[in-house]
């Protein structure tokens, strides 16, 4: 199976997005950080894709995850 | 059945699980998230042994401490109910998983309280936010309302100069937080206050487009535009599914004696969920401590 693509919009303040990372990184998950309190276009992308304006939103090969939800990630990430 | 579950990991229910754990209690540590309202603090600096911490950084250190011990753990669900059994009690699970033990400790502490005006349900991460630390940043050049009187509206209110185009504070009272704050925010520019007013509803389609607030003296109704609002109003307990079986003050915490007793046998509470003063890291993590010993103390009667 090829692996899937991860996304996480984030921003360093939010302890989430933190959690969720370290989440990602201890199932060995490779993912891409997009910090959106400083790139803009990764911050209108993430609102104009999910609709949503708080973070962290994880992009899984285009289904989106809102919030550290730990039992729709396991279930979208196939853990 | 467990001889011990504790309901919550803050600090109160993290402390509680090693001092249990160390009594070779047979312990499960029930939770939504692992470090509760401490995740949401940036810095703490009256939490001894450290001169400077992050909230988050302190809460991996006592997970740290809680994998030490043979402590069971189900992270990540909330709770739905809790109810008495023969010799013990039953917790539930909201994905209705059920758990039995001779003794329950809860320590679930706090939530932020939301408005309940109409809009802010619909519109939640769609310009309503709850933390202001958080999305602050997704509001960059748009205005924006914070709500609130207190220290933690008034420090959203300063983050939020720095980076939104415009800030109106609302508060049902006159400001309440530290004067130190109050006078940080006396001279901002794009500052707009106003004090004894409610919050009538949130408006908007798919996103936050404005809000309506009524003054409290004179009736007047004003509309004001923001693409963004911080509810920051304070904390509710988190004691729902304890409603029915521990006693609660009018405030919504679980009332306890000073051993953390909540007056029905096997139950204990602590931390900020409880009617104790302080809410506090160090005061949480004591309390956690004392309820595990004196959960210990009642197990070995049985």
């Amino acid at each position: 199976m090829a692996a899937k693509e991860v996304k996480i919009y984030s921003t360093p303040t939010c302890p989430y997005c933190k959690m969720a990372k370290s989440f990602l990184a201890a199932n060995n998950i490779p993912y891409q950080d997009l910090n959106v309190a400083e790139d803009k276009a990764a911050r209108q992308e993430m609102v104009s894709k999910s609709g949503q304006m708080a973070v962290p939103v994880i992009d899984i090969n285009g289904e989106f995850v809102i919030g550290f939800d730990q039992a729709q990630l396991k279930e979208k990430l196939g853990l | 059945m467990y001889e011990l579950v504790i309901i919550g990991a803050g600090p109160a229910g993290m402390t509680a699980a090693v001092y249990s754990a160390r009594k070779r209690i047979a312990t499960l540590l029930l939770s939504k998230d692992l470090g509760g309202q401490v995740l949401w603090t940036t810095g703490i600096e009256n939490y001894m042994g450290y001169q400077f911490i992050e909230g988050f950084e302190l809460m991996q250190k006592f997970e740290e401490q809680v994998k030490q011990f043979p402590v069971e753990q189900r992270i990540g669900e909330g709770i739905a109910s809790l109810s008495r059994l023969d010799g013990g009690f039953e917790v539930r699970t909201d994905s209705d998983q059920s758990y039995q033990a001779k003794a329950v400790i809860i320590a679930t502490g706090k939530r932020p309280r939301q408005l309940n005006v109409p809009g802010e349900e619909r519109l939640k991460a769609k310009g309503v936010t709850y933390c202001a630390v958080c999305d602050g940043p997704l509001f960059a050049a748009e205005k924006v309302a914070v709500i609130g009187g207190g220290n933690s509206a008034l420090e959203a209110a300063d983050d939020m100069l720095k980076i939104a185009e415009h800030v109106y504070l609302v508060s049902l009272t006159p400001l309440t937080g530290d004067q130190i704050l109050i006078d940080k925010l006396k001279d901002a520019s794009n500052l707009t206050t106003f004090l004894e007013h409610e919050v009538m509803e949130i408006e908007g389609s798919s996103r936050v487009e404005g809000i309506t607030i009524r003054d409290l003296k004179s009736s007047e109704v004003t509309k004001v535009v923001v693409g963004g609002v911080f509810v920051e109003i304070g904390l509710i307990p988190n004691s729902d599914f304890a409603k029915g079986i521990a006693k609660l003050n009018k405030l919504g915490e679980i009332e306890v004696n000073c051993s953390c007793e909540t007056g029905i046998a096997g139950l204990f509470a602590a931390g900020d969920v409880t009617d104790v003063p302080e809410k506090q890291i160090v005061v949480a993590a004591g309390e956690g401590a004392k309820a595990a010993l004196q959960a210990h103390r009642y197990l070995r009667r049985l």
